[in-house]
């Protein structure tokens, strides 16, 4: 009750302000008079009553100011008078407010659209219940994360105890047959404690049971959300539907909760059990339980570390037991990688993500400098406030002025900040990498919000601040004295340590770019080992029953696969405008999973237990002609290579040459895959090929004829070299392709070059923010150095005018404020350098081909920015210049 | 005016204020006059601390106000208590008594 009448009093004087104070002066007024007439009552004269009342009441004036502060509107009331005040000042000052809003805003815009993207993927935790107790584990190939077997998951089940559950898991990409047109659907073959793992049930229907998980199990599927309400419109009745798959009829037993998200392979649609043998084919190493193609995701128990947990699997690792034996390619001799998950999605992008978020940071640092510069570089304020200061304003009171308008410069500029965040994520969004996780997590969301904001307050805080104790501790009577002396005085000191700050920062940003640029210059003149352009590249899946082989017709399946493809190319050869084509098993830079396309080789007379992870080609005749592979020895594979002439391989150049140094490899005879096999006999050594980015050497390589090689792939891509424009011919190769066979898949349409562009997307992306960055960086730099001098130019107007009546040519004065400008720049840089000597090592990761300190790079960095900062220093050296010292000195 | 004269003790002030406004409607100098005559001059009150807590009062609903004419034909603002301000005097009243006679005690005792 209190309460609300404190409120309605308030506002009402709040809303009638004017009426209030009058009645507040009336009040005060009707004292004085009173006192004066008791006075007079008394019997004192006119004159004396007056003096007796003053003495009684005291200055009216003060009276009338205590009766008027008293409520909380007045505190609300000094404040919208503050702030109408400040929004004068800024409207006053358009060019200053503009560039600090702006500059602000950029600062902000920036780093709370950076922190979005960031923040899902370093940050926040994963969408699933203790997601920090979710595990990746791979095996370990050239020091880097590799995809495990069945029989390595088999024995780190039964040995390993730190783990609640385990669940392997691979891509599965069948076709949808049955309603309207073929689909490829993306899914996991798991095992079947998966989504226990990840701690998601199923919101519909049932889990898969580990009777469903073993050799010729029931075909059973979970579909996604998605694909319930796309292709069931959400019916519930689907449960104990059939589903047809790659000629399969399949049982929806489940569908996931709308809200799960499969981070482990965010397109999935579809989970089915991967039923593995799991015991006659443990001892055949050629089994398919024996590839090294799965990954494993593991749940932790409660209380155990990640540590803990590394040290077990480890010693498994090192201390094989004689019932669980392992072939060469799963021995784990060089141990396991244990992650969290989260840590397992961020560690391919997270050098770049936190490299980029270093960047923003300093923009945002050099955007704070530059508006405390700014508001610095207004020397005009300080015979503002002295002469406030003398009028009798407290030192709180002028304090609290300041501090409220750098607030509303901050609010200002973070209001624009968070529009420009905004556009910010959706470009992010549209410019990501695809390989960048948790893309749909992406969204200016509340965490970014609010660290929006607080960084705005803190901007806000700190430019009020540092201008606000300057005035205080300069001090205010010195200060009135001084608008007729002005000399660039001790003050200058705080923004020429500023100045030289931002120089630093920027330095630091630009080297990055510079390397980052340099780098990814030298990167895309790189050679791939074929040539890339005018080439259409397309993957062919075969999926049905026409193509498996049955025990009563051992190869057929084989047989019909293989006709299936030799037919497409032929139709694909036939399209006018095709120069050449050919399939391969693995296409270059594709980001083909590596797990498809290494496979053991061993030449003959090498130890049967040792061998190389080569990369298996099985490609069409012609292959070497469509993709222009230079052949250096020998032949390539062509039409003789059928399945009944002798085993025919190519070897890759750098292979060749490690294997047999000076010798010619051709006729050399070796395995590749099975050793119960014949031998392939080396034809010819073909040129080295890029294989998963530009960036990674060639790894040795064996081409083979698919007609030869030991199993019929399912999957071939078809590489096709146009006479005109590669997308442009797409839909016509498709069509000759479907003209064989129109229930077969074709998907990943693209041109090389574009695939060129994806492989190295990530670098890209982190460039083109680095650039944009850098030139932030300098553009805000440049207006600080010339907000910094322009300030001192005018303070200096004096000085420079007595010079110039002293005889100082006009280059003479213009020299001087250079010289000044330039030895700022000079410090900065100075600095800057050391710090990039040390910032520039978080990059190396990111670059290619050149050292981060490479010193061409530095050079020209150091050049560009001593060039823009001469171009900032010369406008106002320009003014100082022409300074006319009979008007200057006649001024003071 | 005695020489003797003291500030209002630190938190009577609404008390006084309360106290004289029972008797009867009154203006600012009105009421520092009666408190200074009641007193016998012993308070002497600050014109800006009463016209504030004059201004306090109102609004925790203690007084009401209205401008009107004095005996001697000139405009003032008149304040007077309310219901609940003569049970806020009451209150302020018995615990200013209750504290008064023990600090009394206490200095008869040290006495």
């Amino acid at each position: 009750m209190a309460l609300w009448r404190q409120l309605t009093c308030g506002v009402r004087r709040l809303v009638r302000s004017s009426n209030a104070d009058d009645d507040a002066a009336d009040e005060v007024e009707q004292y004085f008079a009173d006192a004066v007439a008791a006075a007079k009552a008394r019997g004192l004269s006119d004159h004396d009553a007056q003096a007796a009342a003053r003495l009684e009441v005291g200055n009216v004036t003060a009276v009338r100011e205590q009766v008027r502060s008293f409520g909380w509107e007045n505190a609300v009331r000094t404040f919208w008078s503050d702030l109408r005040y400040a929004a004068r000042q800024l409207r006053s000052h358009p060019g200053f407010t503009l560039v600090s809003v702006l500059t602000l805003a950029i600062g902000i815009g920036a780093s709370t659209a950076i922190f979005s993207a960031v923040d899902p993927i370093l940050f926040e935790p994963l969408p699933y219940p203790h997601g920090g107790r979710v595990m990746m584990i791979w095996n370990v190939y050239q020091g880097a994360r590799s995809e495990l077997s069945f029989g390595t998951y088999q024995e780190l089940v039964h040995r390993s105890h730190s783990f609640e559950s385990m669940s392997t898991f691979e891509p599965w990409q069948p076709a949808m047959t049955g309603a309207a047109q073929a689909e490829r659907l993306d899914g996991q073959a798991v095992s079947a404690g998966f989504f226990g793992v990840l701690g998601v049930a199923p919101a519909l229907g049932r889990d898969f049971q580990p009777s469903e998980d073993v050799l010729n199990g029931p075909k059973v599927v979970i579909v996604s959300n998605r694909l319930w309400q796309r292709r069931f419109r959400s019916d519930p009745a689907v449960l104990g539907q059939p589903i047809k798959l790659n000629g399969n009829s399949f049982t929806i037993i489940g569908v996931m909760p709308r809200s799960f998200d499969d981070l482990l392979s965010p397109a999935a649609d579809v989970w089915t059990p991967a039923q593995y043998d799991t015991r006659e084919r443990m001892k055949d190493f050629t089994s398919a339980v024996w590839g090294n193609h799965l990954r494993v995701v593991g749940r932790l128990r409660p209380g155990i570390s990640r540590d803990q947990a590394f040290h077990e699997l480890d010693q498994i690792a090192r201390t094989p037991w004689p019932e669980f034996p392992r072939p060469r390619w799963a021995s784990l001799s060089h141990g396991i990688i244990l992650d969290s998950l989260q840590e397992d999605m961020a560690s391919t992008v997270r050098s770049a993500l936190l490299a980029v978020l270093g960047a923003v940071f300093l923009v945002l640092a050099i955007a704070c400098v530059n508006v405390t510069n700014l508001v610095l570089a207004r020397s005009q304020r300080r015979g503002e406030f002295s002469v406030r200061a003398a009028l009798g304003a407290s030192r709180l009171r002028i304090l609290r002025q300041v501090v409220t308008e750098s607030l509303l410069l901050a609010m200002l500029g973070g209001l624009l900040g968070l529009g420009l965040a905004a556009a910010g994520v959706r470009a992010l969004i549209a410019l990501s990498p695809s390989g960048l996780p948790r893309l749909d997590a992406i969204a200016v969301n509340r965490t970014a919000f609010v660290f929006a904001f607080s960084i705005t307050a803190l901007v806000g805080l700190l430019t009020g601040l540092i201008p606000a104790l300057h005035i205080s501790r300069g001090e205010m009577h010195a200060a009135l004295q001084q608008t007729s002396r002005r000399t660039a005085g001790n003050h200058a000191y705080t923004r020429h340590v500023l100045v030289i700050t931002e120089v630093a920062l920027a330095l630091i940003l630009l080297i990055s770019t510079g390397l980052l640029l340099h780098s990814m210059r030298r990167l895309l003149a790189v050679q791939p080992g074929f040539n890339p352009t005018q080439l259409l590249t397309l993957q062919v899946q075969t999926s049905g029953h026409q193509f498996d082989d049955l025990p009563s017709a051992p190869n057929a399946g084989s047989e019909a696969r293989r006709r299936f493809f030799r037919n497409a190319l032929d139709a694909v050869r036939n399209v006018p405008g095709v120069a050449q084509a050919a399939f391969t098993s693995a296409l270059p830079l594709s980001d083909d999973p590596s797990w498809e396309t290494l496979y053991g080789a061993r030449f003959e007379g090498e130890d049967p237990r040792g061998g190389h992870n080569v990369i298996r080609y099985a490609v069409s005749p012609g292959y070497c002609q469509a993709m222009q592979i230079p052949i250096r020895r020998g032949r390539c594979i062509d039409e003789h290579d059928t399945a009944t002439a002798s085993p025919a391989a190519l070897l890759s150049e750098s292979f060749a040459r490690s294997q047999f140094p000076g010798q010619n490899p051709i006729g050399k005879r070796l395995h590749v895959g099975p050793d119960n096999r014949p031998w392939f006999i080396v034809v010819g050594v073909v040129g080295d090929v890029r294989q998963t980015s530009l960036a990674l050497d060639s790894p040795a390589a064996v081409y083979l004829s698919t007609e030869q090689t030991w199993f019929a792939d399912d999957t071939l891509s078809f590489v096709v070299r146009t006479q005109g424009d590669a997308a442009a011919l797409a839909p016509t190769v498709k069509n000759a392709i479907w003209s064989i066979d129109k229930d077969q898949p074709i998907v990943r349409v693209a041109t090389m070059n574009q695939l060129i562009a994806t492989t190295e997307a990530q670098r890209s992306f982190v460039l083109i923010l680095f650039e944009a960055f850098g030139l932030v960086a300098l553009a805000l730099a440049a207006v600080g150095m010339y907000g910094v001098l322009a300030g001192s130019v005018v303070e200096r107007t004096r000085e420079i005018g007595v010079r110039a009546a002293l005889g100082a040519s006009r280059s003479s004065i213009l020299a001087l404020i250079l010289r000044d400008g330039m030895r700022l720049t000079a410090a900065g840089i100075i600095l800057g350098l050391c710090a990039s000597a040390g910032a520039t090592r978080f990059l190396v990761t990111l670059l290619y081909g050149i050292s981060p300190l490479d010193w061409m790079t530095w050079l020209g960095v150091v050049a560009l920015l001593a060039a823009v900062a001469a171009i900032a220093c010369w406008a106002p050296a320009w003014r100082a210049a022409c300074v006319d010292p009979s008007i200057t000195l006649r001024a003071e | 005016m005695s020489d003797s004269n003291t500030d209002v003790v630190q938190g009577t002030l609404d008390m006084l204020i309360l106290k004289t406004l029972s008797l009867e409607p009154l203006h600012g100098f009105g009421i520092a006059r009666r408190v200074e005559q009641i007193s016998r001059g012993v308070f002497k009150v600050n014109p800006g601390s009463l016209l504030t807590a004059l201004q306090r009062l109102e609004r925790a609903g203690w007084l009401d106000s209205e401008w009107r004419r004095t005996e001697n034909a000139r405009r003032a603002k008149f304040y007077r208590l309310t219901r609940t301000g003569k049970k806020q005097l009451e209150i302020e009243t018995a615990d200013w008594t209750r504290r008064a006679s023990a600090i009394a005690r206490l200095l008869r005792q040290e006495g």
